[in-house]
Parts: structure tokens; sequence; C-alpha cells
């Protein structure tokens, strides 16, 4: 079972979960990122591709289901403004055991950082508003899981 | 090759530096890559100038797939101009 959402609503984490938990599986592995306050951060916003965006999110789960045995995938991201402690993203992957969900998980949003059209802007106390540059390290990671 | 319209769809700081998020064109008949229509663009009015000054930072989709920007337009109905992605 695979639920992959983009939403302007706020992350439900605890709730994604009881569907995990709901299906009984051995073992389910998570990621949850969230907005940070770092340097005086008042709002993160998220622009996404209405196109685009979803589909590129679709595909990632599927590309972990072809390479891992998962038996439950959520993968759900946030768009729109967001303020510090708000949930950015949310990735589950439940399979019968454990290294399996933990791998999915790392890959998917190791992956997600470099292939899905997503654009995050930055905007500070102090009135500046800055859109956030990609990292090298984020390409080197995802390397790592080819 | 006869001209034909294209609709232009741009993100993030590529967005606001054209100060729109999309245009339709009709592009002469010389330009035929992605990397043409972000040269085209660029010389075009300041607004372009500002936004692909500097055309290796820009990302680019054709009808919805991520193309390289030496990839030709073609018959693609599509394009979409973007920054490196940066969600997660």
């Amino acid at each position: 079972m695979k639920r992959v959402l983009v939403t302007a609503d706020p992350i439900d984490a605890a709730a994604e979960m009881a569907r995990h938990d709901a299906g009984g599986h051995g073992a389910s592995a998570s990621f949850l990122g969230r907005v940070r306050g770092d340097g005086g951060l008042t709002e993160l916003y998220l622009e996404h591709h209405p196109a685009m965006t979803l589909p590129a999110l679709e595909r990632l789960a599927e590309d972990a289901a072809a390479r891992w045995t998962l038996a439950q995938i959520s993968l759900i991201h946030r768009v729109g403004a967001m303020v510090p402690g708000d949930l950015i993203v949310l990735v589950i992957a439940s399979s019968p055991h454990r290294a399996e969900a933990l791998s999915a998980t790392g890959f998917m949003i190791d992956r997600l950082k470099t292939d899905v059209p997503l654009w995050k802007r930055e905007s500070f106390a102090d009135g500046r508003a800055e859109w956030v540059e990609q990292r090298a390290a984020d390409h080197a990671r995802v390397a790592d899981w080819n | 090759m006869a001209s034909a319209a294209l609709d232009i769809s741009y993100f993030a700081w590529v967005r606001e530096r054209m100060g729109k998020g999309g245009e339709r064109v009709i592009l002469p008949n010389d330009v035929q890559t992605v990397a043409d229509v972000i040269a085209w663009l660029a010389a075009r009015d300041a607004a372009g100038a500002a936004a692909f000054a500097r055309p290796e930072r820009v990302r680019a989709a054709l009808d919805g797939a991520v193309v390289a920007l030496d990839t030709p337009i073609v018959a693609a109905r599509d394009l979409s101009l973007f920054p490196p992605v940066t969600g997660g």
C-alpha cells in the first residue's frame, strides 16, 4: 500500500504512523523533516510544480518498492508557508524486516532532495528572504545509493 | 520548421526575476534547443537578462520530463525553467 501526497495542510505524523500500525508489519522506519528556526528564520515557503511534483514523488516510492520488499509506504511533502517546528516532509516505510525499512526510508529522503521539483525560500526576522541553494553534499549522498 | 507556440513556466527565483509565473511565446525559427530558449529570453529584456545571467544554474523540463539544456524543443508544448531543487 502506498500513500503519496503533496499538501498545503499540516502533516499529521501520528495519524500516518497509525496507518502503518494497523498493517501489523514487523518493522516501520520513518524520517520527519522539520522547519528549523536558525538565524532568526520566521517562515519557510515551499514552492512546488503543479504538474511534476506529485508524479516525481510517486516515481520515488515506486523505485523504493522495486528495490526493497516493502509492505507499506507513506511519502508526504508539505508545500506553502510554514513556521519553525512545522513538519515539511514525512517518510515511513514498513517491511517484514528492519534493514529494508531503514534503507528504503534513507533512499527516499536522499533522492527526494535531488530529484523532486520543490524549492525552499527562507524569510528572516530582519526582512531578508532568500531561496535556498542546493548542496553538493546532497548529490554525494544520492550517488551512494547507485 | 514552422514557428509554434510554446508555454513556458517559471519557478522559484527564476519566476521572481521574470516577474511572472509563465507566458506563451512564439519562438524564432533559429531557437531550437532549451539552451537557445534561455539565451533568447536573456536577450529579450531586462527581466530575462536577470533571470538567465548564469544559464548553468537553470534546470529544465519539457512536457513534464526533466531534460538537459541541449535538448531540442521539437514538438514540445510546455517548458518549465527552474533552479536546482531544494525540497525535503
